[in-house]
């Protein structure tokens, strides 16, 4: 029996010829990314296993990005910063992006591409559910908890149970006012938020081989949200090229067997697709955004690492330039490059900054931020009833803060074509009024 | 440990991590003193209606009356905090009983020895309410409303047993001469 791309990754670092879904497997990690919330607890239980002295399996595998709690005052969220270096130092890791120097990077899912860490046909565990955006390379990518973590951290090794894989194949011209986030907001409304529990997503298509990095990351990381155990996108030549303008490492491209075993398989004519909303409370709630221009809100959230990067932001100034917003309008970029690009992208002579500010948007540092709520501190956090426009990645009862507020979760250009309406707006609006400013 | 006894607690569908211990709480160590925290705000992000109705931790205490947690679908989706199961297993909860499990809280509970996470393909809400005294006898994968008598036939915890039996995934690799 042939085997799936994720199959064929998981039998190689399991040194066996063939896996199939169900076996039960020890693998070899290549990378584990862990940040500044799950972080101290790993460690925590590393030094409980395997002692006060015990040292890492391999200190260039273990990259530390911290990004959650990073400008609050909250002395816990300060302390786990601080056991997080302290760590760092006594291991001598070589990849610690120290926060309040210029190593600091921002969100771990963002930061891990931008910096390389990322190749074709590895494994990655990652104390983060979101740690399959990084399945975006064509390598497994999955969330785990701390106790998994301090496992790898002392040995290498994790236990997995080989998923079945879902493939989601969207063919055809993808329309200039649909975004990754579109794609992937469709899907976990067709098939359900618990639709692809234990599963692997994988996307392919000529429409997705058209996606940047960037994009192809929003689709991987919401795969969580459908209850996947990771998502992925075969690797094509932009792949490729991105990886090799980052690592000078080796790598192999996996590539499915032709007669691989699918437990599911769906087709979409992508220039059909249309501006996609999540409503309150599951990310698998959605709606066209054509379809709830009735709804009120008060307030626009463009951040994190489904909605906080440079084609995103670049996406919200499309519609946002020479205009202003009616409701509270945060942005936050994922990381210091993207805050960067800020000022270095225009749109008719004007930086993405210049754009942001003009509209009359608060501009944030990069981190999670709002996107899971944080400290009381915390910028862009929900206080009381807001209802929010947002590119996070999720809207359950209190993620932003307040559990009295409402998330609507939406691409960059629905958020910010909401923002300038005051109500929720298919951004098709602005774009398909000859009002476009490319 | 045979059996599990004590007063059930009853959720819905789709409890998430956030309502299982909210973000912001998430400061604390897990090991230690500090870690009875999570405890004292094990459940504290469900809607306030329900807080209300049937708080799971009463007034300033660190512990809840109720042993075992009946749930529907989806149960722990969201983030992959390991501090969710920790969380219940520090209140004292000892099993869930859920339709079925989003998969990092079910490997979490097994593999950190937090809680036991049966499946039972109907929800118990249905039959079983908030404060019923339940029994789980752990051999025969069988759950017993005592407030009833009525009993429940529970899915097998298949290749998850021997971790939860060997107590978590250290214990288990240990026996598996997999680590010293």
């Amino acid at each position: 029996m042939g085997m799936t791309i994720v199959e064929k990754i998981l039998a190689k670092h399991a040194e066996l010829e063939s896996v199939k879904p169900g076996d039960n497997i020890w693998i070899n990690v290549d990378n584990l990314l862990t940040h500044d919330v799950t972080g101290p607890g790993s460690i925590q239980i590393f030094k409980r296993e395997f002692g006060e002295d015990a040292k890492v399996w391999d200190k260039d595998k273990v990259i530390i990005i911290p990004d959650h709690y990073i400008f609050t005052k909250d002395k816990y969220a300060m302390r786990n910063l601080n056991d997080l270096k302290a760590f760092a130092e006594e291991q001598d890791l070589t990849y610690y992006y120290e926060p309040f120097t210029d190593d600091y990077k921002g969100v771990c899912h963002v930061a891990i591409m931008e910096e390389g860490h990322l190749l074709p046909g590895e494994v990655l565990f990652g104390t983060d559910s979101h740690t399959c955006s990084s399945g975006a390379f064509g390598m497994f990518a999955s969330g785990i908890g701390n106790t998994d973590a301090g496992f790898i951290l002392g040995t290498g090794k994790l236990w997995v149970k080989v998923p079945q894989t879902m493939r989601f194949t969207f063919n055809g011209g993808l329309p200039e006012y649909i975004m990754g986030k579109d794609i992937i907001l469709q899907v976990i409304n067709d098939i359900g938020f618990d639709g692809a529990t234990y599963k692997t997503m994988q996307f392919d298509g000529t429409a997705i081989n058209g996606l940047n990095m960037e994009e192809r990351m929003t689709i991987c990381n919401m795969a969580i949200e459908a209850g996947g155990k990771n998502g992925l996108i075969p690797a094509d030549n932009t792949t490729v090229e991105y990886v090799r303008n980052k690592s000078s490492k080796k790598f192999n491209v996996i590539e499915a067997d032709k007669d691989a075993v699918y437990s599911f398989e769906k087709t979409y004519d992508a220039s059909k697709l249309e501006p996609m909303v999540a409503k309150p409370f599951s990310p698998g709630n959605g709606e066209l955004a054509k379809n709830l221009s009735d709804v009120k809100v008060t307030r626009a959230y463009i951040g994190s690492c489904t909605g906080g990067k440079t084609t995103d932001f670049f996406a919200a100034a499309k519609i946002l330039y020479g205009k202003k917003v009616q409701v509270d309008t945060f942005v936050v970029p994922a990381t210091t490059k993207v805050f960067e690009s800020l000022h270095q992208i225009t749109i008719k002579g004007k930086t993405l900054h210049q754009v942001f500010e003009e509209a009359g948007c608060d501009i944030g540092l990069p981190s999670c931020a709002a996107c899971l709520g944080g400290p009381k501190d915390t910028f862009g956090r929900t206080r009381a009833d807001e209802v929010v426009i947002s590119t996070t990645n999720r809207n359950f009862v209190g993620r932003m803060g307040s559990k009295h507020a409402q998330i609507y979760l939406a691409s960059p250009l629905t958020a910010a074509a909401s923002a300038v309406t005051g109500h929720i707006t298919d951004p098709r609006v602005f774009l398909e009024s000859g009002d476009q400013n490319e | 440990m045979s059996k599990i006894k004590g007063l059930a607690y009853v959720l819905g569908d789709n409890i998430d991590t956030d309502q299982i211990i909210p973000a912001i709480y998430l400061v604390y160590k897990v090991e230690g003193e500090e870690s009875k925290m999570y405890g004292k705000l094990a459940l504290s992000g469900l809607p306030e209606d329900i807080i209300k109705e049937q708080p799971f931790i009463e007034n300033d205490s660190f512990t809840s009356k109720y042993t075992v947690l009946i749930a529907g679908k989806n149960f722990g989706c969201g983030s992959s905090r390991e501090h969710a199961p920790l969380a219940l297993q520090k209140a004292g909860l000892q099993a869930v009983v859920a339709v079925d499990y989003a998969r990092i809280f079910y490997r979490n509970a097994v593999d950190g020895g937090f809680i036991i996470p049966y499946e039972i393909p109907k929800y118990l809400g249905d039959y079983i309410k908030t404060g019923d005294e339940v029994e789980i006898d752990l051999e025969n994968d069988m759950l017993k409303n005592l407030s009833t008598k009525e009993t429940y036939s529970l899915s097998n915890l298949g290749s998850a047993k021997e971790i939860i039996e060997a107590g978590g995934i250290f214990e288990y690799a240990r026996k598996k001469k997999l680590i010293k």
